[in-house]
């Protein structure tokens, strides 16, 4: 019973986030400007480390936990930067 | 050894990450993950910050259930506004002006972190020298109640806590 | 799904309240994400899956390995510490680029500099 019922609410949450995952992509490849992308991109990251927590909770294994810690670490790095870059068009001053 | 021990709080934060990364608390686990808190602490002296002194850990308890109480409520709200296609037409969003009295660099940044981290607010640009900032609000229905509720709500309490 | 068929209803029922939740919550931002019109409206769409709805996925993460395995599972809050600090940063170097850019390109949709703008607008502060 507990199982059924957990095998559907995941299956609901997977395909929630990934239709997110799509509404994101479409805004990178639509813009229309670059920081909308740069925000687009962001959201992608975050979409993506939820949908890597919830396949670990599938699966029941506890490894995607630093898969999405890394998700997200590197998902910061690269909105810093490009941040950084769409201000100043340079990203170490 | 008094440099590394100049900030404990972030050093037993330290050394609490990297147990919970390692979920053990093995004497081993605790050996190098002390070691490694410690060399942390110092490296963050060595960048020599403002000292922060954060006083009534009562206030800094309540102040984070409140948050967390607007977040949740601010989510709602949000949700609400992208989902209802009505309501498109008759809300407006905008820039406010708010000035502060608040010039502590750490309360400041709790602030900011704060404003963000509740959707539907979002802290665009700070002026140092006449110490306003400017904020882009989703639902800005009166400015006026923008500046009290920022005010009155939150940077009220964070000079409390910080000044 | 076999793993889970020992986890108590009670569980289960939580943890697939917290995954609706949390994963609705972040596809509402991804919709918004399209259907507000500017991008300073849009900036504020993202914030209800980096808040909420990452948060709610993590606590579905920890009580799921936690009863699973009785034992306490908390590594889970390392990514939620993460995400409180991140999101802000994130956000307001994204905004003060994008203002940055709208200023320098003379964009009459943002406030001119906070001085000037204070000075038009409040001439008692």
């Amino acid at each position: 019973m507990s199982a059924t019922l957990l095998s559907w609410s995941v299956l609901v949450a997977q395909f929630f986030l990934v239709a997110a995952m799509g509404c994101a992509v479409f805004r990178v490849l639509r813009g229309p400007r670059a920081q909308d992308r740069v925000l687009a991109l962001d959201t992608l990251y975050v979409n993506a480390a939820i949908l890597v927590l919830v396949f670990g909770i599938r699966t029941g294994v506890t490894h995607y936990f630093e898969v999405a810690l890394l998700i997200t670490l590197f998902g910061f790095v690269a909105t810093a930067a490009l941040s950084k870059f769409l201000m100043r068009g340079e990203v170490i001053e | 050894m008094r440099r590394w021990l100049r900030y404990p709080l972030l050093t037993l934060a330290l050394l609490g990450l990297w147990l919970l990364l390692n979920e053990s608390v093995s004497p081993g686990a605790f050996l190098l993950g002390g070691m490694l808190a410690l060399g942390g602490a110092g490296a963050f002296a060595a960048l020599t910050p403002p000292r922060p002194r954060v006083r009534r850990l009562a206030a800094v308890l309540r102040l984070l259930r409140d948050v967390l109480v607007e977040v949740v409520r601010s989510n709602n709200a949000v949700a609400r506004i992208i989902l209802q296609p009505g309501r498109a037409q008759g809300r407006r969003s905008g820039f406010v002006l708010i000035p502060l009295d608040m010039k502590n660099p750490y309360g400041l940044a709790a602030l900011t972190c704060i404003l963000t981290a509740t959707p539907g607010t979002v802290w665009v640009d700070y002026d140092a020298a006449r110490s306003t900032f400017l904020l882009h609000v989703l639902d800005l229905i009166d400015e006026e109640a923008w500046v009290r509720i920022v005010k009155d709500k939150w940077e009220r309490r964070l000079m409390e806590i910080f000044e | 799904m076999t793993h889970a068929a020992d986890l108590p209803l009670w569980a289960a029922v939580l943890v697939s309240l917290l995954l609706l939740v949390g994963s609705g919550l972040a596809l509402i931002g991804s919709i918004g994400l399209l259907r507000l019109r500017s991008f300073y409206d849009r900036i504020h769409a993202p914030t209800l899956g980096t808040t909420l709805g990452i948060g709610c996925v993590l606590l579905a993460s920890m009580a799921f390995f936690s009863v699973l395995q009785t034992r306490f599972v908390l590594h889970e809050i390392l990514i939620a510490v993460f995400m409180v600090i991140t999101t802000p940063v994130t956000l307001m170097l994204l905004a003060r680029a994008a203002l940055y850019r709208d200023r320098s390109e003379g964009s009459t949709e943002v406030p001119t500099l906070p001085v000037d703008a204070a000075q038009n607008e409040r001439p008692g502060v």
